[in-house]
């Protein structure tokens, strides 16, 4: 495969102390420490961003663009995410977070939720086509679907084909912009302001659609202060009339807000990546005959609980309902024209695979079976594997050796003590009854 | 070349362990690169056989025999046998208690679905001695 995997994940070789911290998390095992340094391994990353939440050295990061990137367009437009109204602990007034956020430098700005509201329009629509696999999975979450293109490949034809609300939203924006503007759409920057790494990643390099319709990503986090400090600047009668999504679309942010707006009874909203792993599981073993929509969001909280986001997740999941509250589900959504599906198939990438030969990979996996024998099972990461098991699929890809294993090298140590202390001992006086003395003398 | 071989004890007194040994095997038949229709034939296959050993038989062993042309899946157990077993492939009939029922299990799938997921069914059984069910799944053939 010619494609190459960019990823928005990034280690801080510096700051990275050698700890098993995210090692232990990583939910697709993409990571090994080697020469006391975190790898990651790009082809297994899929940007979920666990990474960035458990390192205590702040060693893992994510590629965002600086603020700088506007002066590449003549025409800015923000594109929020409603996982940025939660963010503020000073105002729940989404308007003035908008006119706030638009005068950081941006023309204009669009709500993501209108996108969402779009999605849920035509979830319920194909949802009742019966066209879908049952369950059908919510494409929403980039890193769910991406974990799906590596593990569950049967899951695959499971996922409903919409675009992400980001990328309806970001079509319509633009749209819009050329508009008002009269400029050409190449002359006008859509910037999404994500609570993600992994929809960074998705406009980088799409799995589902053939170009991403958004120029940059700006980071929740990098832009949280500076928002902070403008909203305390701002006059009641400086506000703008920004917002006009309905609470549909934006409780997208939260988990269960998506199930719920697909309309379908037997929906389940699955947040946390180990627990969509095992949501996933469990239909692949066809246990889950009884529901039909699964949303499943990689982060705990869902979208308010990115880890690029400022606030407490919880807090932020508590003050998105009460801003909701007095708006109604459904207000202004997007033109009926957009194209709301993929234009592109996502593609299984068997990379667990030990071989592309079957032959090879069993010799491999009767070889990783005997190797994982002989290893503690402890599971401590020291060897720089984050199991036994992988560390044993390490060594049989050709990675890692088995004295890597801390436990191993001891015995290996104390064999070569031994052998030493042998080797220092007095001879034996008879030394004809030994055939190997001379061996022995020589060592 | 050896077939590839995995030994598996299914515990009868948890019933939310079962499926622990056909997540493995699912494990294992990805790193070897095995087709995904394949993997989910035999993951689907293989986990209504554990629920069926822990529902009725309370537990036993698994051993799975796997080949690059085919994948091999020996369930035995010691429970109480079955006594028809032309009416056990009917599906909806259940013998399972109420209890287990109340739990979301014995609609009677158990057998049909197996038997619908794998290539070959074998079934042996003795009253009062237990049952030996062999599922065969051919690599060539399942590529649907």
């Amino acid at each position: 495969m010619a494609e190459t995997y960019w990823h928005s994940v990034t280690l801080d070789k510096d700051a990275c102390k050698g700890c098993t911290n995210c090692l232990k998390h990583c939910p697709t095992q993409a990571i090994r420490i080697q020469n006391r340094k975190a790898k990651i391994l790009k082809e297994r990353c899929i940007d979920c961003g666990e990474c960035i939440r458990v390192c205590p050295y702040h060693a893992k990061k994510a590629v965002t663009d600086s603020f700088d990137i506007l002066k590449n367009y003549k025409y800015n437009v923000a594109l929020a995410a409603p996982a940025f109204c939660a963010q503020f602990s000073k105002t729940e007034n989404i308007n003035l977070m908008l006119t706030a956020l638009k005068k950081l430098g941006f023309d204009d700005v669009f709500e993501v939720a209108r996108g969402a509201q779009k999605a849920s329009e035509e979830t319920r629509k194909l949802m009742s086509s019966g066209e879908l696999l049952s369950p059908t999975i919510s494409s929403a979450c980039p890193a769910v679907v991406r974990l799906i293109a590596i593990r569950f490949p049967n899951l695959i034809g499971n996922i409903i084909p919409l675009r992400a609300p980001m990328e309806l939203a970001a079509i319509q924006a633009r749209k819009e912009a050329v508009e008002k503007s009269g400029l050409s759409p190449d002359e006008i920057g859509i910037i999404f302001i994500s609570p993600c790494a992994a929809k960074v990643t998705e406009i980088r390099s799409p799995s589902n659609v053939k170009n991403s319709e958004v120029d940059a990503v700006l980071s929740m986090k990098d832009i949280y202060l500076k928002l902070a400090q403008t909203i305390n600047k701002i006059d009641e009668n400086e506000i703008e009339n920004l917002s006009f999504s309905g609470k549909e679309g934006i409780l997208w942010a939260v988990p269960g807000g998506e199930a719920v707006a697909s309309h379908v009874e037997r929906q389940i909203a699955v947040d946390g990546i180990q627990n969509v792993i095992q949501v996933f599981e469990d239909i692949e073993d066809g246990k889950l005959n009884d529901i039909e929509y699964v949303e499943a969001l990689a982060c705990i909280g869902g979208c308010v609980g990115g880890p690029l986001t400022a606030e407490n997740s919880f807090v932020a999941c508590s003050r998105l309902k009460r801003i909701c509250k007095p708006l109604a589900d459904e207000k202004l959504g997007l033109n009926d024209d957009i194209v709301a599906q993929w234009d592109k198939p996502l593609i299984y990438r068997p990379i667990m695979n030990l071989d592309k030969d079957i032959n090879i990979a069993m010799e491999k996996m009767i070889k990783l079976e005997e190797i994982y024998d002989r290893l503690p099972k402890l599971d401590c990461g020291s060897c720089g594997s984050p199991t036994c098991r992988s560390l044993a699929e390490d060594i049989v890809r050709g990675y890692a050796k088995e004295t890597d294993c801390i436990f191993k090298l001891r015995e290996r140590l104390s064999s070569f003590v031994n052998e030493m202390v042998q080797i220092d001992k007095p001879k034996t006086e008879d030394y004809s009854s030994d055939k190997n003395n001379n061996d022995n003398g020589s060592k | 070349m050896a077939a590839l071989t995995m030994h598996y004890t299914v515990d009868g007194n948890d019933f939310t362990l079962a499926g622990d040994c056909s997540s493995k095997v699912k494990k294992s038949l990805t790193q070897l690169g095995f087709d995904p229709a394949t993997i989910r034939k035999v993951a689907i296959a293989m986990y209504e056989g554990e629920i069926n050993m822990v529902i009725h038989a309370n537990g036993g062993f698994i051993d799975v025999s796997i080949e690059p042309d085919k994948i091999v899946a020996v369930l035995n157990d010691h429970g109480p046998g079955i006594a028809d077993i032309n009416k056990a492939m009917q599906e909806g009939f259940s013998t399972a208690s109420n209890k287990v029922r109340e739990l979301g299990f014995g609609a009677g799938m158990g057998l049909p679905n197996m038997k619908k997921y794998s290539d070959e069914m074998n079934i042996s059984t003795k009253i009062g001695e237990g049952t030996i069910v062999t599922l065969t799944f051919y690599t060539n053939k399942t590529n649907n």
